[in-house]
């Protein structure tokens, strides 16, 4: 058992049995609910929009090197620079470094998940960059210390009472300012002093446009747009999964991607950047920068039965559907992409020996599944991800040999209703022995928190047989019913 | 698909925790079949589908059982089941795990269309609405995981309650969302899962009804274990037992 498996089913574990918390998750996710469901009848077909999204995505990510280079040229030919990243170290790097070489004292970043993936902010804030988040809900989980909850939403865990305690305790925000203007405005006071002296902007992209060679962020608060724009040096980091072939299939990821993600048929801005200011241009940085992180997905990519999984459009549809989600929430998962498309992919990028356990962590309901505006099988992918971590031997050996014994018993019927009739005696013994759900009780890891079925004296079988197989007592029951 | 002959032969599938832990399902799954004019088979030779391997990541171990099960049931006219996960796991995953098997491929070709939930089953293959049944009892019902987006079963069996006599069918908060069972789930992550059983009683409770009922035996034991410790009002029960029912006293599950 990893170290982070042990972290993870204790965190879980105390989370769900936290029902104030989930009860915020909840509200939270029912107003989401109501705009999605709006947003979706806005659509013609939505689950056309979904077809023609996967089959879109499909041919970007099976012809992503094609793709890749052409992105590549056409922003070189506007004078920017693309550096291709092999690893999160590698990312992280060479930001740093670009940081240190134009002597930036203050970075500003817009929401971006890939650089929680790099852990870039604490890169440079150990090199003395004062890093600071934009997004109004980063910028709250910052002062708090702690990692987004939610790839899209990231402070959804919160109250609003908790977030005006902490303006009150770090941004001196005077006793009384509750409402949500006032949050902000707050937020937005400390914020613009940032966005006019900070040296680098370092933003996400939500989508890579391939003919144009274009970044297109997505966003509801402007932060991204003075990000990119006012600081000298822009940085987008993402990673190459993002593109999409064509500009024209903007007009149907970016109305999908706002409806799967917030339920607005479009957010409040979206922007297209492609280069550094160019002559005659008000504003624009001086230097422009794309990141392009591997960090494991071409391994995901080499593997045609998995390759969908970098479809994915980052909406955070599926943690909004998700049961397990909503009673252990985001951060219990310890890992930048929480709920399922977290359990499909972590453990793909990062090694099943750490992180496999993310894919038990599901009933296999099938709800993200169903939401996913890509179309991406995710419960079915959990599956897959077991049946390469039970074949690699990393499940307890207790597992094994049980599954085992069952197939044993299960290919030969007199040994499978043997063991039937053993299981129900064993089960009536011990209702009969000692306290349902005590120590003593073996099947206590059930009968902790539910009752298990009386055991009957007769399997169907046996009834079966009784009833049924021989002709004379067919015909007695037949006459009685 | 062939019409059904109107005695239709029906093999039908026990899954295994009905066989042993709640053998009623079963039983009055056949009285139903019977009263519909089905003449039905119990192939003795039949174990399990193997979800409980396939699903935990051992399809070693679950390829075997899927190639007994196709050995089992070849021929059927129809193979009829009292749960949407076991014939989710012969339609939907027999043939992902039958990838490396042409063989076994081919024989899921042939057998795989005739495998049926039961609700699925009366209403889509037989036609048939109205069973006979009486149950005087406000009821809700549970969407089971697999039947519900594996199988895409979501009016048949409401269509079955709605005919039953005296049946008042009430529809719980949030009838969709998982109960928490999810086979080994339900014991790796215990506490994740109870917490969700919880929130599925808790919606039950609200629904102030007498019974909460489903397709399948697995969600009922987690739902019907936890309201059992809650004490509450509500018990649950499989489809099969109301819609065997005549309106005499219902016999637990």
């Amino acid at each position: 058992m990893s170290q982070a498996e042990r972290i993870f089913d204790r965190v879980a574990s105390q989370a769900a049995r936290d029902l104030p918390q989930q009860q915020i998750v909840r509200n939270s996710l029912a107003t989401y609910d109501r705009a999605v469901g709006a947003g979706k009848d806005r659509f013609a077909d939505w689950q056309e929009a979904r077809a023609r999204c996967h089959a879109i995505k499909a041919e970007a990510v099976a012809h992503l090197d094609t793709y890749l280079l052409q992105f590549e040229e056409r922003v070189k030919a506007r004078g920017g620079h693309v550096f291709w990243a092999e690893t999160a170290d590698e990312a992280r790097d060479y930001i740093l470094d670009l940081a240190r070489r134009r002597g930036a004292r203050l970075a500003i970043k817009s929401k971006s998940m890939v650089s929680e993936e790099v852990r870039l902010t604490a890169a440079l804030e150990g090199a003395g960059i004062e890093t600071v988040e934009t997004d109004l809900g980063e910028f709250i989980v910052q002062l708090r210390r702690e990692p987004p909850y939610h790839i899209v939403t990231p402070a959804m865990h919160l109250r609003r009472a908790q977030i005006a305690e902490l303006f009150r305790q770090k941004l001196n925000v005077p006793l009384g300012a509750e409402t949500a203007e006032e949050l902000a405005g707050a937020a937005r006071a400390v914020l613009r002093e940032k966005f006019l002296s900070a040296d680098m902007g370092i933003t996400g992209a939500n989508f890579l446009i391939a003919d144009q060679g274009l970044a297109a962020i997505t966003e509801n608060e402007g932060n991204a747009r003075l990000t990119s724009s006012l600081p000298r040096v822009h940085v987008v980091l993402t990673g190459i999964e993002k593109v999409l072939p064509r500009l024209a299939d903007l007009a149907l990821f970016w109305p999908v991607l706002s409806t799967a993600g917030t339920g607005q048929a479009i957010t409040c801005y979206n922007s297209l950047i492609g280069g550094p200011r160019r002559p005659g241009e008000v504003d624009g940085p001086d230097e422009f920068h794309v990141v392009l992180l591997d960090n494991g997905r071409t391994a995901v990519l080499a593997d045609p039965e998995r390759r969908e999984v970098l479809h994915c459009i980052r909406c955070g549809a599926c943690l909004n559907a998700c049961p397990v989600f909503h009673t252990i929430g985001g951060h219990a998962y310890g890992t930048t992409y929480p709920g399922p498309i977290g359990a499909v992919l972590v453990p793909l990028l990062r090694g099943f020996e750490a992180f496999g356990h993310l894919s038990y962590a599901s009933s296999l309901c099938g709800a993200c599944a169903e939401v996913c505006p890509v179309e991406i099988d995710l419960h079915h992918h959990l599956i897959r991800n077991r049946r390469d971590i039970a074949s690699k031997q990393l499940r307890p050996s207790r597992e094994r040999r049980g599954l085992g014994l069952w197939r044993w018993a299960a290919t030969d019927v007199r040994r499978f209703e043997r063991a039937g009739n053993l299981l129900r005696r064993l089960m009536r013994f011990k209702s009969a022995a000692v306290p349902e759900g005590g120590p003593l009780d073996p099947f206590r890891p059930w009968t902790r928190h539910r009752a298990l079925p009386a055991a009957p004296a007769e399997s169907f079988r046996q009834w079966w047989r009784r009833e049924r197989a021989q002709p004379a007592g067919r015909a007695e029951k037949g006459a009685r019913r | 698909m062939a019409a059904l002959t109107s005695t239709p032969k029906v093999a039908i599938f026990i899954p295994c925790f009905v066989d042993q832990l709640v053998p009623q399902v079963g039983q009055a799954m056949v009285r139903v079949l019977e009263r519909a004019g089905c003449r039905v088979a119990f192939p003795e030779e039949q174990t399990c589908c193997g979800q409980a391997p396939f699903s935990t990541g051992y399809w070693d171990d679950a390829l075997p059982l899927a190639r007994r099960f196709v050995k089992v049931f070849s021929g059927a006219e129809a193979v009829v089941c009292p749960s949407g996960s076991c014939a989710t796991m012969v339609r939907r995953f027999y043939p992902e795990l039958a990838r490396a098997d042409a063989g076994l491929r081919r024989e899921l070709a042939e057998i795989g269309g005739s495998v049926f939930e039961f609700s699925e089953f009366l209403v889509r293959r037989m036609g048939i609405t109205d069973v006979g049944a009486r149950f005087p009892h406000r009821v809700a019902f549970h969407d089971a995981c697999h039947l519900l987006r594996e199988l895409g079963v979501h009016e048949e069996p409401r269509k079955l309650l709605r005919a039953v006599r005296g049946l008042e069918l009430v529809e719980m908060a949030e009838p969709e969302e998982c109960c928490g069972f999810g086979g080994a789930f339900a014991i790796s992550m215990s506490d994740v899962s109870a917490a969700m059983g919880d929130r599925k009683v808790r919606n039950i409770e609200q629904a102030s009804v007498d019974y909460v009922t489903s397709c399948d035996a697995t969600c009922l034991m987690q739902i019907g274990g936890i309201l059992s410790r809650r004490g509450g009002r509500a018990r649950a029960i499989h489809l099969a037992e109301i819609l065997a029912s005549d309106g005499e006293a219902t016999k637990q599950a």
